[in-house]
């Protein structure tokens, strides 16, 4: 076809396109006519250390050099947009929260915007600015997963320490916040949960100030260090017309060379109050993709810092009494507060009818929500748009021709997390 | 750019962009309804237009749905489902999305896997989730759920598969 | 009971006066107790826990636990951490029935110990319709704390040999059911919905 836009993808031909039944069968020794008898289609999966989850990977090998590979998910499919239509747009974060684990403020963030679009209600600024710096956490605590994990599955175990050793101080600023370390529920339609506690000025101000030193370490242990270069340089490297061809997004994107990030472009929040700058690659290679991540963290601090400074004070939840429950105080004084709190909670608030799509810009790429409504408390459509889903895609076409070992680094640069895979 | 063709009187004639009728959805987000034989067309043309990459595709099945169609111009002929493309400008900043209508006796629609290869994990979801055929995508099986399974999870005639809550009596320590 | 002391004193002398007798049985449960291996087996959100567990601040090392086996054959413990959608309720029965015996279950989380709050078509409502569960720990996710808990309180069990003559009794496992101890010490609670 004279439109196809194939050409923009010469290693198509990468993706095994073999059934799970044809491939089991392979081990009685049936080939189809034409297939090739010196290579080996070995599993890769879905219980492995490397694979970041339960994701499985079929490669076919010659020898020690990947030929094809096919990714398979559903591992972990929960059925949580179906679930989605059974609760409340009340509930319905407790839900979505658990969809990308490693980050799960944006989850939550992407269908409370959703949900506040359809309704047509704006969150006060305070919330605003409270969400902002929630997500801005999660991005640090989510890339110094991402980096652990990536250290660990190239061989640099000790940064699967101290990754985890920062993110524990991350997590426990959460906890203080939110009152949970992980899927907390917090950012929720209307605003967030709850304020932030008294001092969370100079716990954050402590966070800010421990992690530049630790970065420098990991700077030491891996950015300069001769046998990490040589295992990330130069390896699934990706075309800009392979990554636009293949809709990826977030540092899979940017280490291409393409600039493009939603907090930038299509700012949403008050992300175009505050000066960050975007990281984009040169190479598309992993190791870009992992010094794209190390320096997010940093731009990340820097846009903490600006909103330690401009924090406004006012609202955390939008006043709209059809939204937002009554302070749990008034509950014990007044019959209405009492009937307006247990009817958002069990009934739920009704959404007008209507579709929006709504993306933010997660620690993965676009992570995205599309919501339709009918007039009722739970929506009709709710689809998450996630971003590992989208990038892994691009994985077949990043371990093509290279061997084995490298399949294990391609796989923790394009850091899919498999709960938003699978949802 | 854009190719506005449609006249400025609303009420009698519709705007058209792509051949397609323009309608605006909650948050001021342009949406255009794609007859399902233009699929394929209307995605090309928009692909040689700037329209850098496909971000998103999904269906909705509207079965029971008790309110007028979202965001749908009048004279629509609506049926059961719906497969929504979102789209992403990137040098013009823009996002549009795409509705085309499918029906129930015969679910299928073309693929977008050759304009848009990011379709391919995708469109694989909706045929595995809500029984949708893609005609022209190069393998189109299912991808969450196992192989062998029967059924389209995401129909809204597929119970959720709740089971009452098994109450089990564990050994205290 | 100071036999470093009486070497000490006394040179290799001094280890007569000291020698540990116990049964052959006591001394193997004090040993595997001390030196369960985990099977990896994290598959969602409770696996990041588990993998916090398994860092510096809670350290699982402290109890012999931080090698966490790529292959079953060398796992004694399996905690399944995680939600079993349909599609790998077969494979964790694989997995199960390839690690050697005496072996464990820990089902960690709400999601491996019941279905979670996913009653659904997609989830098996509980790893124990498919594995004999030895210690149900509680939590979405539960904390590292609330996961060491589970792991001494199966430890215990090991020690005491309790375990092993319940599986060759009945063949199922122990069912014990622990509390939730995240945020008990010292954390800062929030009043959900205060004015400020």
């Amino acid at each position: 076809m004279t439109d196809s836009r194939l050409h923009m993808l010469p290693r198509r031909n990468a993706v095994l396109r073999m059934s799970e039944v044809h491939a089991a069968s392979l081990a009685d020794g049936e080939r189809l006519e034409g297939e090739n008898d010196q290579t080996m289609i070995v599993n890769m999966g879905p219980v492995h250390p490397s694979t970041h989850g339960v994701l499985r990977i079929m490669l076919e090998l010659d020898g020690e050099t990947v030929l094809r590979s096919k990714p398979i998910v559903g591992y972990l499919h929960t059925g949580m947009e179906k679930t989605a239509e059974t609760l409340t747009y009340v509930q319905g974060c407790t839900n979505v929260t658990r969809m990308d684990y490693a980050s799960p403020f944006f989850n939550e963030l992407v269908f409370s915007m959703a949900a506040e679009t359809l309704l047509g209600v704006e969150v006060p600024e305070r919330a605003t600015w409270i969400r902002m710096l929630m997500s801005e956490l999660n991005r640090i605590s989510s890339h110094l997963l991402s980096m652990a994990t990536n250290g660990m599955d190239i061989g640099a175990v000790s940064m699967m320490i101290y990754g985890w050793r920062e993110r524990e101080e991350v997590l426990r600023f959460f906890q203080k916040v939110t009152g949970l370390r992980m899927n907390h529920n917090y950012i929720r339609v209307g605003g967030v949960a709850a304020d932030l506690p008294d001092g969370w000025e100079d716990d954050v101000v402590a966070l800010m100030e421990m992690l530049p030193p630790r970065l420098e370490e990991y700077d030491t242990l891996m950015t300069g260090q001769p046998i990490w270069q040589d295992r990330l340089q130069g390896v699934g490297v990706m075309s800009p017309d392979e990554a636009i061809a293949l809709s990826a997004s977030g540092p899979l994107l940017r280490s291409t060379g393409i600039d493009w990030d939603l907090r930038r472009d299509q700012p949403y929040l008050a992300y175009d109050q505050v000066d960050f700058d975007v990281l984009v690659g040169t190479c598309g290679d992993a190791f870009d993709r992992y010094a794209i991540r190390l320096n997010e963290i940093r731009e990340s601090i820097r846009i903490v810092y600006q909103i330690l400074d401009k924090m406004p004070a006012g609202d955390y939840r939008v006043q709209d009494p059809k939204v937002t429950p009554p302070p749990r105080a008034r509950i014990d004084e007044s019959m209405e507060a009492l009937i307006h709190h247990f009817k958002i909670f069990t009934e739920g608030f009704t959404v007008p009818p209507g579709e929006v799509y709504t993306a933010v810009e997660s620690a993965r790429g676009e992570l995205g929500c599309y919501m339709v409504s009918d007039g009722g408390p739970k929506p009709v459509r709710m689809h998450i748009r996630g971003p590992s889903f989208v990038n892994l895609q691009a994985m077949p076409h990043l371990m093509a021709d290279g061997f084995v070992a490298d399949a294990v680094a391609v796989i923790a640069s394009v850091d899919p997390v498999l709960g938003e895979v699978d949802r | 750019m854009t190719d506005d063709a449609g006249a400025e009187n609303v009420e009698e004639a519709e705007a058209l962009e792509y051949g397609a009728v323009v309608s605006w959805s909650a948050g001021e987000q342009k949406v255009l309804h794609v007859e399902r034989e233009r699929w394929f067309e209307t995605a090309a043309e928009m692909a040689a237009d700037d329209w850098s990459m496909c971000v998103d595709l999904t269906a909705v099945d509207y079965l029971g749905y008790s309110q007028p169609r979202p965001a749908a111009p009048a004279g629509l002929t609506l049926e059961r489902f719906e497969v929504v493309a979102s789209l992403l400008s990137m040098p013009r900043r823009e996002r549009v999305r795409l509705r085309a209508q499918v029906p129930e006796s015969d679910p299928t629609i073309a693929s977008l896997y050759e304009i848009y290869p990011g379709t391919d994990f995708l469109e694989r979801e909706v045929f595995d989730l809500m029984g949708i055929t893609f005609e022209g995508h190069p393998d189109l099986s299912r991808i969450l759920l196992p192989e062998d399974w029967e059924g389209h999870p995401l129909r809204k005639d597929f119970a959720v598969g709740t089971i009452p809550v098994q109450f089990k009596q564990p050994d205290a320590s | 009971m100071n036999f470093l002391g009486d070497v000490a004193t006394d040179g290799i002398g001094g280890i007569e006066h000291n020698i540990i007798t116990a049964p052959l049985e006591k001394l193997v449960n004090w040993s595997r107790a001390r030196s369960s291996w985990p099977a990896s087996f994290g598959l969602a959100c409770c696996a990041i826990e588990m993998m916090a567990t398994g860092g510096s601040h809670y350290d699982i090392s402290r109890f012999g636990m931080e090698v966490f086996r790529a292959s079953p054959r060398q796992a004694d413990v399996m905690i399944v951490a995680g939600r079993v959608s349909q599609k790998m309720a077969p494979v964790l029965r694989q997995i199960y029935d390839q690690m050697m015996e005496p072996k464990w279950v820990i089902s960690m989380g709400v999601c491996a110990s019941s279905g979670g709050m996913f009653n659904n078509y997609a989830l098996v409502q509980g790893v124990d319709q498919i594995v004999p569960v030895d210690v149900y720990a509680p939590g979405c996710p539960p904390g590292p704390e609330t996961l060491l808990h589970a792991i001494t309180t199966l430890h215990d069990q090991i020690e005491s040999g309790e375990l092993l003559k319940r599986r060759n009794a009945t063949g199922a496992g122990a069912r014990i059911s622990i509390e939730q101890l995240d945020g008990q010490n010292g954390s800062q609670f929030v009043t959900i919905g205060a004015r400020r």
